[in-house]
């Protein structure tokens, strides 16, 4: 029970104990966390316009009612591994584009609610998750090797084991 | 990704027309387009608090400490490149900034580690590293916790736990997997 009592001060705990690693070692606290600050304006930044570009394409795409359809037909297949149908629209953004799979994120949680199964699951999913094929891509092309042989699918089995871990990980402890 | 928004616009204009969702979809763009800036900024506030927090890490010398803790992992993973120092030493970097969430630096550590592992001949690893990048390895989300709490979660971290879990399995698959194929693959 002192788990679940102590658990909601693990982050503010880890920000003190950031502090205090970073202060013994003789740095500046302050001003490393406004250095950090800035760089997680810089990052928002960077991902602001491709979310400005990407989000009314995600809504429009949303009140076509094509990813109900896409979910209607995806959901037999779904059901036997255990995701929930919200999450497909997700599913096959996330290897392809990070603000895509954000922008498709924020609005299954949105609309299924932050608390909610699917909104746990799809939150899950984008935090244990990279942009596969983005990153073969920038790789391989920056090493200058031309091909990319077992890489595309060993990945591809660490993203359909991160899916279903999170389904059966989400339902477990919340479902 | 031109071509593909082009055809998501186009999928999505022909499947409003066909399920008779016009209405929804005329008001859905710029519906979209008012929501982006807002949650940008509802965003920025957790990731900004997090930044501050690795960079404190940083400071006091994290990336050091976890560099060294990889080490014997790195050199059973990655024989040819921990041969190399520089290479090592690149390797260890871009493990350790994916692991504290530091994408900017993840990424030039990581294709300098790349390029070395290319002169020195290690084909099976440098695929091996790119399948190691592919997998998230932050230790701490917070990206999906930020999303979260801009959303309006009770407790925005509390996925913490199944994100380890999720991650360790993916990291865990994607090892098996290039294990079992660089052994199959000619």
């Amino acid at each position: 029970m002192a788990l679940r009592t102590f658990a909601p001060l693990a982050v503010p705990g880890l920000v003190l104990l950031g502090m205090l690693a970073a202060y013994r070692s003789g740095a500046d606290v302050f001003e490393a966390l406004t250095a950090g600050a800035r760089k997680g304006l810089e990052t928002t930044l960077a991902v602001a316009p491709a979310l400005l570009a990407l989000f009314p394409a995600v809504w429009l795409l949303r009140a076509s009612g094509l990813p109900e359809l896409l979910g209607q037909l995806l959901d037999p297949l779904l059901k036997r591994l255990g995701i929930p149908g919200e999450t497909a629209l997700l599913l096959l953004l996330r290897p392809l584009s990070g603000s895509g799979a954000l922008s498709a994120a924020a609005d299954i949680i949105a609309r299924a609610g932050p608390d909610s199964l699917a909104g746990r699951t799809a939150a899950v999913m984008l935090g244990s998750s990279e942009t596969t094929f983005y990153v073969i891509a920038v790789y391989f092309s920056a090493a200058g090797v031309r091909e990319s042989r077992w890489a595309v699918p060993a990945a591809l089995c660490a993203d359909l084991a991160c899916w279903l871990s999170a389904a059966w990980i989400c339902k477990a402890l919340w479902g | 990704m031109g071509p593909a928004l082009i055809l998501l616009y186009a999928l999505s204009l022909l499947a409003a027309a066909a399920l008779g969702r016009e209405a929804e979809a005329g008001r859905a763009l710029l519906e979209g387009a008012q929501a982006a800036l807002p949650f940008a900024m509802q965003l920025a506030g957790g990731l900004c608090l997090w930044s501050g927090v690795t960079e404190l890490l940083e400071r006091a010398g994290a990336s050091a400490l976890l560099s060294r803790l990889l080490s014997p992992a790195l050199r059973r993973l990655f024989p040819r490149g921990a041969d190399d120092p520089e290479t090592l030493s690149a390797l260890s970097e871009n493990v350790s900034a994916n692991l504290l969430g530091l994408g900017n630096a993840a990424t030039p550590a990581g294709i300098r580690a790349a390029k070395g592992l290319k002169r020195l001949g290690g084909r099976d690893e440098l695929c091996l590293l790119v399948v190691l990048n592919t997998a998230s390895i932050q230790l701490f989300p917070a990206g999906a916790g930020s999303l979260r709490a801009a959303l309006g979660a009770a407790s925005p971290f509390d996925i913490v736990p199944a994100v380890w879990f999720s991650s360790a399995c993916s990291l865990l698959a994607g090892l098996g997997a290039a294990a079992l194929l660089r052994r199959l693959w000619r």
